[in-house]
């Protein structure tokens, strides 16, 4: 059993408007040292197989095929023993 | 002609694009629940708009596995007629039906007004009854419909005549201080590469019935009955119908 840890985000060549928002909120709040804000979403799911190899598999295959959109989004993710 | 309205939980204009069809046009129509396995028998399929799933991980992206997307998407790779109206686009695109994706509007805001469109190809089966260069006036609603794809994709659109609306002015000029969401190139509407099926985010169903205003999105609909009856049904079945239908109503 493992859990898996996932990141998704933007791609590097879409504008992440959500993300200006944020920054120009910052620069508002004071803290000019922050900039590049970019917002991506965290996904947690546990994977009920015996290896890391086929949780890996698992794994990539709903990142693929549901919870990233390859047109926009770029997937990472972490596994660790449950 | 038979219209199936597909409806999944958080659709909103499914009743509109009903409305159109049955009401304006007096075609036959049907809702299809998204937990149906079967089309009915349709001539052509309609993808609504609203929060299909609450627009959940991402608009549309739930909703294609709905259990009638897999004959949604048989239908269209069969020839099938298939229409998405704003969610009912961003469904088609999750589902691998058309290319490109629809992003978070430019200006963070959701759009809800009217916008003049400009028709850039004409010769489709949701166009004929249009020509080409008209200018319409719709209304838009979203939240997400900024058209993004990359540059061969687009490129392939443009040399293909896939791209079928435009945001203009009403004078047909397609300028960047026109376009109600940040979309590649003013793009407003395409077709798949066999032009069967049609994703736009302005919302023709809403400007059928002069009692709202506009009347403007009707030829759509008209055109697919239009194109139905001329090579589905038949000529001789078109020209009885096509006949009565032409009647104001």
């Amino acid at each position: 059993m493992f859990i898996a840890r996932i990141r998704i985000t933007l791609r590097p060549s879409i504008l992440d408007p959500q993300g200006k928002a944020v920054e120009h909120a910052i620069a508002t709040l004071g803290v000019p040292a922050v900039k590049d804000v970019r917002i991506g979403k965290y996904i947690e799911l546990t994977v009920d197989e015996p290896s890391e190899e086929r949780a890996r598999t698992a794994t990539e295959e709903v990142c693929r095929r549901l919870l990233a959109n390859p047109v926009m989004e770029d997937y990472s993710f972490e596994l660790a023993s449950a | 002609m038979r219209f199936g309205i597909v409806v999944f939980p958080g659709s909103n204009c499914d009743h509109d694009a009903y409305y159109a069809c049955k009401k304006v046009l007096g075609e036959d129509a049907v809702f299809l629940w998204h937990k149906e396995e079967s089309l009915e028998g349709v001539d052509a399929v309609i993808l609504p708009g609203g929060f299909s799933y609450g627009d959940y991980l991402r608009c549309g992206a739930i909703a294609r596995f709905s259990p009638i997307m897999r004959e949604v998407v048989r239908f269209a790779n069969d020839g099938g007629t298939v229409l998405g109206i704003c969610n009912g686009f961003q469904i088609l695109q999750e589902a691998g039906l058309l290319p490109g994706v629809l992003l978070r509007n430019a200006s963070l805001r959701f759009v809800c007004r009217y916008v003049h469109l400009k028709v850039e190809n004409a010769a489709t089966r949701f166009t004929n009854n249009y020509t080409r260069g008209q200018v319409l006036s719709i209304p838009v609603a979203h939240g997400d419909g900024n058209f993004f794809t990359d540059p061969a994709t687009l490129h392939h659109l443009r040399e293909n005549n896939q791209i079928v609306f435009r945001y203009s002015d009403s004078g047909g000029g397609v300028r960047d201080d026109l376009n109600p969401n940040g979309s590649l190139e003013n793009i407003a509407g395409i077709v798949n590469e066999h032009g069967n099926v049609l994703g736009m985010m302005p919302h023709p169903e809403r400007a059928t019935d002069s009692v709202l205003g506009h009347t403007d999105g009707r030829a759509v609909f008209r055109s697919i009955v239009h194109w139905t009856l001329t090579n589905i049904r038949g000529e001789r079945e078109e020209k009885e119908r096509w006949a009565t239908s032409a009647q104001p109503k």
